[in-house]
């Protein structure tokens, strides 16, 4: 293990070697002290016995409970995003327009599906589509909740993409004599694409966790509540829900390459380089977006390897 | 619009919503201090913390907060028979189950949010130019002294905006808690929806009415603290 | 001027029904209000002759169906209709036509144990599919002619209305607000609400020994509610989203109770059997009926006697027994349909 360079802390010393050695080995020794009555309480209420654990094994258990939940989740996820980019980008170009009355009532829509919880819109949902349609549809609900969150929050990726493009395309495209909407169909919005392309990769993850808030209340079957169906009918609910877990995080971690990817390939690519960063922490809630658009680049205090 | 279920003494809505905002707080300081922890070990020099923090983050990032509140209550606390409150023999359990509901709540959110909260800090840290770091190390300070003294308070006053951002998003994740029944408003506008369904309008227009009062201030807030304290470069 | 006083009350009529219906509201309110419209009509034309308030009524009737309502009573040329129908039994029972041509979709629930479960491998297991099954083979439709359809509680009467089921077997308790839109034949079960424990629990000996205890039930539902209201004040309430989770906590302990109806109860407890009881003391009735199309006399008549026919044979008790059996279920005395 080869001793890095940082700015934070210099190339560890002998003495700084030994620190470190024995806090490694102090925090390495409490970890395996947690991990180890982490075990102990498990295999004393049997949830190490291979009984619990076989159903995984089992064909029919992934076709009847998992593979639908999952199928189930990603459809919510993947048509909700279909349906929340366009209405996002009426939203975010509505917020950027001069005239007031456009701008306005935009941005009050916009700060309002913000600031309401998941839960709460797909509850409204659900009973709205049942009292207009008289069919009770768990999907439906689901899909218009995060359809009318991440709308919102898509305008303001959108919004912020289009802030970043830069100021001399503007310029230049008012000089030779574009309006308002060419100058935004042909010069800033397919520019503005590929700058916020990773955070509605990004927003995905979002999507897709935000799917599991319809098994609650709503009673829609995607993934955690099918394997809750699942693990009552195999009497395993902890194996279960670790499974679902993996399941979760190798989903949402692919999606986060990507978008990391993304990222990387269209800010090389020639150009003024500028990407919309979402802030990781903001992931849920894209006040920063608001803000400001990071510029990416500056290498910081963490980076310098 | 029909909003006489206000006046219903069934439907408590203050209690639903100062719950929430029980809720929000203690989960709030709990991520705080255990998201500048792990924002700690992820930069420190000693490379099992810097992994733990790693890989912490990234597995508690993308689990669904359903999936970690449930199985606080279902796995944790109904299965491995971990108690967060006592009960009492012989005295209605109500005071024991929602203390421990609650408590299985707020810790859920805690091992969630932090991880939101030492991103945050971290690209803070990121913001903070090198030569800060570097005059820190030039005079001789140890590595808590640097992160402590010099990067964590510039590091902070930088992202204070996205930590109103993780605040607010806090805030309208405590709705989750009603997986588990604790008494939130999620819940309470289930129950309502149940009982006054054909007034199901009214219901959603206060519900939300409550959380915009919740997060709107929350957000002026903080932005006017991020401006107030934003490091002059 | 008695033309005068007809047309304001025809027109009244016709302009409240369209409010009504604009506003979105329930088909029930729009019945109700175009009935007691109409019944303003009737009432404003009192003392003109017959055939004047009968045009009134038909014309009342033609708003009221323009309302989508199940059925208008203000019209007596309809009301000959159905009677001259009953008689001519197949003919307007939607029932007995599918059920000569082999084919019929029931309605039952996918996710309730012991009464209405699809099981992994696509079959499909429970109380209420035996008896769904049983009807069906009275009426004709052997087991493999059945289509079952998922019916969730909220859209059991849409799903009739819309005519997408012949009939519906899902824990259906018959009300008096659902008599106004659909049919019901039956009852085939009286259930009665009940509490869940663990085999050995010997505390819990009915809803007034809650006291001091925890009770499962699922958010949003009456029962917990009231066991707390009518017996036992002093009852600790921990609500899920789901019964499963609320037997998974049942089994590990970490609550005493689960509460809703018995029959459901005993669907759950018969999935582990041995671990789980009944505790037998029931409390607040419910009576299952099938559900069908409003207005289908002749269909509803053949049911009840294909429930009939099953008490007497003894299918009743036992598919009693090979359902919910396993749970340590007390079958009760069975109940007398069409009562």
């Amino acid at each position: 293990m080869s001793d890095r360079a940082s700015v934070l802390y210099d190339i560890p010393g002998p003495k700084a070697k030994r620190l470190n050695l024995i806090i490694s080995v102090l925090f390495g020794i409490a970890l395996a002290a947690l991990v180890w009555w982490v075990l102990s309480i498990l295999a004393s209420k049997d949830q190490l016995e291979s009984a619990k654990w076989s159903p995984f094994l089992e064909g029919q258990n992934w076709t009847t409970y998992l593979l639908p939940g999952l199928w189930a989740t990603l459809q919510a996820a993947v048509v909700s995003v279909i349906i929340a980019l366009p209405i996002g980008a009426l939203l975010g170009i509505a917020r950027l327009s001069e005239h007031a009355w456009l701008r306005w009532p935009a941005g009050v829509v916009v700060e309002f599906f913000r600031s309401i919880p998941v839960i709460i819109l797909m509850l409204f949902a659900f009973q709205l589509w049942f009292a207009v349609l008289g069919v009770s549809s768990p999907f439906a609900a689901v899909v218009i909740g995060l359809v009318l969150y991440n709308g919102s929050v898509l305008a303001e990726v959108v919004r912020a993409g289009i802030l970043a493009v830069p100021r001399g395309q503007t310029e230049a495209a008012l000089a030779i004599g574009l309006n308002k909407a060419q100058l935004m169909t042909i010069v800033l919005l397919p520019q503005a694409v590929t700058t916020m392309l990773p955070a509605v990769v990004s927003q995905l993850v979002v999507i897709v966790k935000d799917t599991a808030l319809g098994g609650i209340l709503v009673g829609y079957v995607e993934l955690r509540r099918a394997a809750n169906t699942s693990a009552s009918f195999y009497g395993n609910l902890l194996p279960t829900y670790v499974v679902v877990a993996l399941i979760y995080i190798v989903i949402n971690m692919s999606l986060s390459t990507s978008s990391q990817y993304l990222e990387r390939r269209l800010r090389t690519r020639g150009g003024g380089g500028r990407m919309v960063k979402i802030d990781d922490a903001a992931q849920n809630d894209l006040m920063a977006a608001r803000q400001r658009v990071e510029v990416v680049g500056v290498p910081g205090v963490d980076e310098v390897r | 619009m029909d909003f006489s279920f206000l006046s219903d003494p069934r439907y408590d809505v203050i209690g639903a919503f100062w719950l929430t905002v029980q809720l929000t707080f203690w989960s709030a300081i709990g991520s705080f201090i255990l998201g500048v922890l792990l924002a700690a070990m992820r930069v420190s020099p000693v490379p099992l913390m810097r992994r733990f923090g790693g890989g912490f983050v990234n597995v508690m990032r993308n689990i669904p907060l359903t999936l970690i509140i449930i199985m606080m209550s279902q796995v944790i606390a109904n299965q491995l028979g971990v108690r967060l409150a006592t009960r009492e023999a012989g005295v209605n359990p109500q005071a024991f189950l929602d203390n421990q509901n609650f408590r299985l709540a707020v810790v859920g959110f805690i091992l969630y949010t932090s991880t939101f909260v030492c991103e945050a800090i971290r690209s803070g840290i990121n913001t903070v130019p090198a030569g800060q770091a570097e005059a820190a190390r030039a005079i001789g300070l140890t590595f808590t002294q640097v992160l402590g003294i010099v990067v964590l308070p510039q590091a902070i006053r930088a992202v204070i905006a996205p930590l109103g951002s993780v605040l607010i998003a806090l805030t309208k994740n405590t709705t989750v808690a009603s997986a588990i029944g604790v008494a939130e408003a999620a819940v309470l506008m289930n129950t309502l929806i149940e009982n006054e369904a054909d007034k199901f309008t009214a219901v959603f227009l206060v519900i939300a009415a409550g959380f915009i009062i919740l997060t709107l201030p929350t957000g002026l807030l903080f932005g006017a603290l991020a401006e107030r304290n934003a490091v002059k470069r | 001027m008695r033309l005068r006083k007809i047309a304001s009350a025809v027109a009244g009529a016709a302009a409240l029904t369209l409010v009504v219906t604009g506003c979105g509201s329930s088909a029930e309110n729009a019945v109700s209000s175009v009935t007691s419209a109409a019944a303003e009509a009737t009432s404003a034309a009192g003392s003109v002759a017959a055939d004047a308030t009968s045009a009134v009524g038909s014309l009342a009737s033609e708003a009221g169906s323009a309302a989508s309502s199940a059925g208008s009573d203000a019209s007596s040329a309809a009301v000959s209709a159905t009677s001259a129908g009953g008689s001519a039994a197949a003919g307007n029972s939607k029932v007995l036509t599918d059920a000569k041509n082999g084919k019929l979709v029931v309605g039952i629930k996918f996710d309730q144990p012991g009464l209405g479960l699809k099981n992994p491998d696509g079959t499909f297991t429970g109380f209420d599919v035996e008896v769904a099954k049983y009807v069906a083979d009275q009426l004709g439709v052997p087991a493999d002619g059945i289509q079952f359809k998922e019916s969730k509680s909220a859209e059991r009467e849409g799903l009739i209305e819309r005519g997408e089921v012949d009939y519906i077997a899902a824990t259906y308790s018959i009300t008096d607000t659902r008599k106004e839109k659909v049919d019901f034949a039956g009852p085939y079960f009286i259930a009665a609400q009940d509490l869940l424990v663990k085999s050995d629990n010997t505390s819990i000996t009915g809803p007034e020994a809650m006291a001091g205890k925890i009770l499962c039930s699922v958010t949003g539902s009456t029962s917990a509610q009231k066991v707390k209201d009518t017996y036992a004040a002093d009852v600790a309430l921990q609500e899920y989203g789901t019964y499963t989770e609320c037997v998974e906590a049942l089994r590990a302990g970490a609550v005493d109770a689960v509460t809703t109806d018995d029959v459901i109860l005993a669907g759950y407890a018969a999935q582990y059997p041995g671990e789980l009881k009944l505790v037998g003391k029931g409390f607040s009735t419910e009576n299952y009926g099938i559900g069908l199309k409003k207005g289908d006399t002749a269909g509803t008549e053949a049911i009840n006697a294909a429930i009939q026919s099953m008490i007497d044979d003894g299918s009743w008790k036992k598919a009693l027994e090979s359902t919910v059996g396993p749970s340590g279920f007390a079958i009760p005395a069975p109940p007398t349909p069409g009562s």
